[in-house]
């Protein structure tokens, strides 16, 4: 067997030629990981947002709470079921919000986006225990005071902590910053729900999101509530319901970046090829010396398909390397399920990793493929006469 | 002539790698061509809109409606020829995933505001007569093969329900801009329906859409209308069609943001790829640009040599790869009209690829050049390969 240094020192003996594929293969990779660092960084997000033991009821066929409709009677209902856990204060664990859109500029550049107005009961902050009050206070019933997600109040005029914003036709106090690490509530703005509901003139509930007992429960209570012909409802696990709201954004980042990946691969193979056949080309003498030392034609092709691997995997690896600082970059965009600007983080997982270092050999293989055949298939005696 | 001659015999000296190389280049610069189409595809509406109509929408945000009563005081404003006024329905027809556009118009104004939807005569007529009727884009009836007369049923996530609608007209876009794939039916149809139902939501419409009589008065009669609407309980936003469509255009603001820098990067590749190229040949060549040199080509005979023939091969790769722009658009258009109802490649598409092209070839030509006019012949002699 030929030796792997052998394939090593000839990738350093061309430095240029080699450097310059690398590169290439590495931009491949790159755009690659970064399509589904993008996509599971919003997953991640909004999976976080939901709690294990928490389940939201919203209007059937609405999809999110942001078209759906819950009438106080119907709400009542819900609320009266036994099993729902208690709160603290011994009263059930269930809060009944409304959730608009409200359109803010953002600091940056004045553009307006969609910011979700959320309004909330005191037992909301009990309900996500992830989310935590990091300055000011509590907004108190009755006035019109609201507290603002860190991303909301870093990114929209009005929303730190002391300003006023407008809406509703009044003029809003933000009181408190809460934290709520990376979620999707992190992009929201909290408010007493009775003040938002004559605020927007809003008589009626968007969701009901309360904790239960026992999981084991959900799917019983599921089954009898939406039976109920009182109750056009549907109930989902938070968790569920908040992974679905990834589902139009991933997708459509999905197929864009296969296809955006795959063609362009295609320029890194043949990139990558161009390279494998100068090699060959450039040591026909040396290929008719191998075989006629005694190495078979199999060697041979293994050889030169592991220089252009070791091409490609080192251009992997680059490119990942790459790819893993947009990990430091916060992307804040409209998820289309929801309407809404949500902020996320690039998030590298152990799978894109895996799958990106896969991605390059498939190249390396498929671009050496080729120029490793001609290689093996010299004829010794032509190859060694070769000028 | 001459020089010519020598550049594309040396492009025949190795015909495999320069197939190849051309292939590459033709490739990225499909690549290029097509994401620069879908980043044009996004600001197909905005671009398809009237400069004589503005929108009015509900201040606080589009998720919030209008009353149906500021449609006559609008129509009193001075310099507004007609009013109209739609609402998203947001229906989905069997499955969320078989997504289109759906919204209820006034069957009456409407078509009269939006000219660019070209319905029969007689089609129009059927329509404003019947409740259920609905008018849908040529495209969207092609995509699920409906037919004139069709019953069609929508489950209502916004207007809780179904909803069951009569296909009574087939549009078609008055040019290749306007989007051939919605579906729109008669307001009246869900507001009857809310005041049964739902009576605090009857009488809410989505936005107004009005034609002015003189583009130029856009910003002041905007001003008037939202004006009028001041400390109401419901205050309007009014903007031109074009700003109202950017808006929309602006949630997808990061993934365009996203394919710009992917375009940038491609063209990368491209010239990593020809950088190859012509740096291997030229270090194959090293002894003849000494010969060249020796009898007495100067540098700037050298630089001719290899910039043109990096232009010769980017040019060919250019050329190949908007061939194929252009074969491939046609399948991925279709394939993708569930998010982009207006797919076609732009002039200034095929223009910045053309350019992409031929910078790659002069920065691929750099590096050699630099290095063959700089080169001493002797030490060009003594390379032996």
């Amino acid at each position: 067997m030929i030796p792997i240094s052998y394939s090593v020192r000839n990738l350093f003996s061309r430095k240029i030629t080699t450097a310059l594929t690398v590169l290439g293969i590495a931009l491949v990779v790159f755009v690659f990981a970064a399509e589904m660092m993008l996509s599971s960084g919003l997953k991640k997000t909004l999976v976080a947002t939901g709690s294990d033991d928490n389940v939201v009821v919203i209007r059937k066929a609405s999809q999110t709470e942001l078209t759906s409709i819950l009438q106080r009677d119907q709400a009542e209902v819900v609320a009266a079921e036994p099993e729902i856990a208690q709160g603290t204060d011994g009263s059930p664990l269930l809060a009944k919000e409304i959730y608009v859109l409200i359109n803010l500029p953002k600091r940056k550049n004045d553009e307006t986006s969609n910011v979700v107005v959320r309004g909330v009961n005191a037992k909301s902050m009990e309900l996500r225990p992830q989310v935590k009050l990091i300055a000011g206070r509590m907004w108190q019933a009755g006035l019109s005071e609201i507290i603002a997600g860190k991303s909301v109040a870093e990114r929209f005029k009005g929303c730190g902590l002391g300003e006023t914003v407008r809406f509703g036709a009044r003029d809003w106090t933000v009181v408190g910053i809460f934290e709520a690490g990376a979620t999707a509530f992190n992009s929201e703005l909290w408010g007493d729900i009775d003040q938002m509901m004559s605020a927007f003139d809003r008589p009626v509930y968007s969701s009901l999101t309360f904790r239960i007992k026992d999981l084991a429960l959900f799917e019983s209570m599921k089954s009898r509530l939406e039976s109920d012909p009182r109750l056009p409802l549907e109930l989902k696990r938070e968790k569920t319901y908040y992974a679905e709201q990834s589902r139009a954004m991933s997708s459509f980042i999905g197929i864009m970046g296969t296809v955006i990946s795959i063609v362009f691969s295609l320029g890194a193979i043949v990139g990558a090829m161009i390279t494998m056949y100068a090699a060959v080309a450039n040591r026909t003498k040396e290929i008719g010396t191998l075989r006629s030392l005694g190495f078979s034609r199999f060697s041979i092709l293994r050889t030169f398909l592991l220089e252009s691997v070791i091409i490609s995997l080192a251009g992997g690896i680059l490119g990942l390397i790459a790819a893993n600082f947009l990990g430091l970059v916060q992307v804040s965009t409209t998820n289309w399920d929801t309407f809404s600007e949500i902020a996320f983080n690039f998030s590298i997982t152990p799978q894109i990793i895996y799958s990106s270092l896969i991605f390059a050999i498939i190249m390396g293989l498929v671009g050496g493929f080729l120029p490793a055949v001609r290689a093996s298939r010299l004829k010794i005696v032509e190859s060694l006469r070769a000028v | 002539m001459f020089v010519l001659k020598i550049i594309i015999r040396n492009t025949l000296r190795h015909k495999l790698r320069t197939a190849l190389t051309i292939l590459g280049l033709a490739l990225a610069v499909m690549a290029f061509g097509l994401i620069r189409t879908f980043i044009t595809a996004w600001y197909a509406g905005a671009e398809a809109s009237a400069p004589d109509r503005l929108v009015t929408r509900n201040a606080v945000s589009i998720i919030f409606p209008l009353p149906l009563a500021y449609k006559e005081q609008i129509e009193k404003i001075e310099g507004i020829k007609q009013v109209t006024y739609a609402t998203w329905f947001g229906g989905i027809y069997i499955d969320p995933q078989n997504f289109f556009a759906n919204f209820a118009v006034d069957h009456n104004t409407f078509f009269r505001v939006f000219p660019e939807y070209i319905i029969p005569a007689d089609q129009l007529e059927a329509f404003e007569s019947e409740r259920k009727a609905v008018i849908v884009g040529r495209k969207l009836a092609d995509r699920f093969g409906w037919k004139m007369g069709d019953q069609i049923a929508l489950i209502g996530t916004i207007f809780p329900g179904d909803w069951d609608f009569i296909i009574r007209g087939i549009y078609v876009g008055r040019d290749p801009s306007v989007d051939e794939t919605a579906f729109m039916f008669h307001w009246d149809y869900i507001d009857e329906t809310m005041r049964q139902t739902m009576p605090p939501r009857a009488g809410q419409v989505g936005w107004y859409a009005l034609r002015i009589n003189n583009p130029d008065r856009a910003a002041e009669i905007s001003e008037t209308i939202d004006a009028r609407f001041d400390n109401s309980l419901a205050e309007t936003l009014t903007e031109t069609e074009k700003a109202f469509q950017l808006s929309f255009i602006q949630m997808a603001g990061t993934i365009i943001a996203g394919l710009q820098v992917v375009s940038g990067l491609i063209i990368g590749v491209i010239l990593l790829v020809l950088a190859n190229t012509m740096a291997m040949s030229a270090r194959e060549r090293t002894p003849e640009y000494a010969y060249l040199k020796t009898v007495g080509f100067r540098p700037f005979h050298l630089t001719g040599l290899i910039v043109g023939e990096s232009l010769f091969i980017a040019g060919w790769g250019g050329l190949l790869g908007l061939g194929l722009l252009f074969a491939v658009s046609k399948p991925i258009g279709v394939a993708v009209s569930v998010f982009f109802p207006v797919f076609n490649i732009q002039p200034v598409t095929v223009l910045l690829s053309a350019l992409a092209a031929l910078l790659v070839g002069i920065a691929a030509a750099l590096f050699p050049t630099f290095r063959a006019a700089r080169m001493r012949i002797v030490d060009g002699l003594r390379v032996v390969e």
